[in-house]
């Protein structure tokens, strides 16, 4: 680990300062969890880091707000997965929590930072290898190398990499967005417009600017939660990535679907939202047939590799018995 | 760098040459500890309800390589050192965290405890570690410290309920000797002593 300067800030005042003053902006640090393992790996070797665990009115969970439930950037995954209410009437955002990583992990890992999760693509993690995201124009390693849990959505010819992070593939489904701060102001933007596909510039991973800090995540309230699940697929059953998954969300009218929901993690590049599937089954029974098509629609216009072939029919599984559970919950 | 010796503690006499000789690089790079690091000046930490006043400490130092190098706690384990295995677990104010992802500084003014915390004053061992002697849920010990730790919130945190959430909300430690019928044997006994009293 390279060495580097170390600063705490009291409040997000004091963050946006920091990070907002400096042509070479320090790193935030919140959980660690990702950072410090980057670091340790050589793959971040930020010169400064800065330490947001300390601003007190950014670890907090509100599911008293009329229209939406309000997560602090802060606020633990441990926690959110463990709220009464979350997980009462929003399956799909606890199943989404506790199956990522560890307890420990999740006591760790704020919500915030999680969103912005690096992947886990071997070669990313590795400097010794070739890698567009860490190093523009030195290559891909994983096009011809290991490449059985690399994207079959949103990839191109210069990066392949999946995005790994499962909440914000819920937080897609239910159309969620987060607020952000920087010396210039305040915005808002959907969590859906967040993650760049890799394109040209799979160094870019995502829309926010380096002086924005995230304040909070607003998830909308709406009947879509009750009815609702995060499907995990993974080589062994706890503690692993998502070989495939799937965030489904519905809206019941006896056996009519009103509406639906459908987003897909560990095949994409991004969090990956499937609204043509989405749309096949509005006004439709939902019958094994009906959330048959709606997964093989999810997975359309996948481009595989031969050691990921498999996924987009594991993947079309995935989505098809998510909507089975959902609807059993309905 | 600073004048003082990283590993200022006196090392047990297991802790052959050729072993702090491994352990150092993982501290203070050789390489780069020649460079000036950048160390953050009057640190102290509370463990075990005991504080430690660590003075200066290179920022990069974690929690974990602070409790074994300089404090000289060896309980919690360097395992992967990358958050994987869970032999590190540790408590930050009651609640489970991986020490070799938490920078020691994230931990000060907090009360960090290790597995040498449990046992009483006079030695009397905590329920879940002789819980785990009881059920033989160990072979080798080196992830032990941290399934204890792990063992003891997870009953806390209410995820022992049923023998699926003890294996689901303790797979974060693994154990390469395999003892994990055992250690979920010992988790269901302290979960049943307590709901009896």
């Amino acid at each position: 680990m390279n060495p580097f300067d170390y600063t705490v800030a009291h409040s997000v005042q004091d963050a946006i300062n920091a990070i907002g003053s400096s042509a070479r902006p320090p790193k935030v640090l919140a959980g660690g969890t990702t950072l410090v393992d980057l670091m340790r790996l050589n793959v971040e070797q930020p010169v400064a880091v800065l330490d947001i665990t300390r601003i007190p009115d950014l670890n907090y969970i509100d599911t008293q707000e009329p229209d939406a439930l309000v997560f602090g950037a802060l606020a633990r995954m441990s926690d959110v997965a463990d709220n009464p209410v979350v997980r009462r009437d929003y399956p799909i955002l606890s199943e989404s929590l506790w199956r990522a990583a560890s307890q420990q992990l999740r006591n760790m890992a704020s919500v915030g930072g999680n969103l912005l999760q690096r992947t886990r693509c071997a070669y990313f993690r590795d400097p010794q290898y070739p890698c567009n995201k860490r190093e523009p124009g030195s290559g891909c390693s994983a096009l011809d190398g290991i490449n059985r849990g690399h994207a079959v959505l949103g990839a191109s010819d210069q990066c392949i990499a999946v995005y790994p992070g499962d909440l914000a593939i819920a937080l897609v489904a239910l159309d969620a967005s987060i607020d952000v701060q920087s010396t210039a102001g305040r915005r808002t933007l959907k969590v859906a417009d967040l993650h760049r596909e890799p394109g040209r510039t799979p160094n870019l991973e995502t829309a926010l600017r380096p002086d924005e800090l995230i304040l909070r995540i607003r998830v909308p309230k709406s009947r879509l939660g009750k009815a609702s699940t995060y499907l995990k697929i993974r080589d062994r059953e706890s503690y692993a990535f998502a070989i495939a998954s799937a965030a489904v969300a519905l809206d019941m009218d006896g056996d009519v679907v009103r509406d639906a929901r459908i987003a897909v993690g560990g095949l994409a590049t991004r969090p990956w939202r499937a609204q043509v599937a989405e749309q096949s089954l509005v006004g439709k029974t939902l019958t094994e047939a009906a959330a048959a098509q709606a997964g093989r629609l999810a997975l359309q216009g996948a481009v595989t590799r031969p050691q990921n072939a498999f996924r987009v029919e594991l993947g079309a599984n995935t989505v098809a018995e998510a909507l089975n559970i959902a609807r059993g919950r309905a | 760098m600073t004048d003082e010796d990283p590993l200022a503690f006196d090392r047990r006499e297991v802790t052959a040459i050729g072993i702090a000789a491994a352990v150092l690089p993982t501290l203070l790079p050789a390489n780069e500890a020649a460079a000036a690091a950048p160390v953050g000046g009057g640190v102290v930490l509370q463990v075990n309800g005991v504080r430690h006043d660590l003075g200066s400490l290179d920022t990069r130092a974690t929690l974990l390589d602070v409790l074994r190098e300089r404090i000289g706690l060896f309980g919690a384990k360097k395992g992967c050192d990358h958050g994987q295995c869970g032999a590190c677990t540790v408590h930050i104010d009651g609640r489970r965290v991986v020490s070799c992802l938490t920078l020691a500084r994230q931990a000060e003014g907090r009360a960090v405890t290790t597995i040498e915390g449990l046992a009483s004053a006079g030695g009397h061992l905590h329920p879940m570690q002789q819980a785990f002697l009881d059920h033989d849920a160990l072979q080798c010990g080196y992830c032990t410290p941290g399934q204890i730790m792990s063992a003891i919130a997870c009953i806390k945190e209410g995820h022992a309920h049923t023998v699926e959430d003890i294996r689901e909300y303790m797979s974060g430690n693994l154990c390469r000797c395999g003892a994990y019928v055992g250690i979920v044997a010992a988790i269901e006994q302290v979960m049943a002593q307590e709901s009896a009293t």
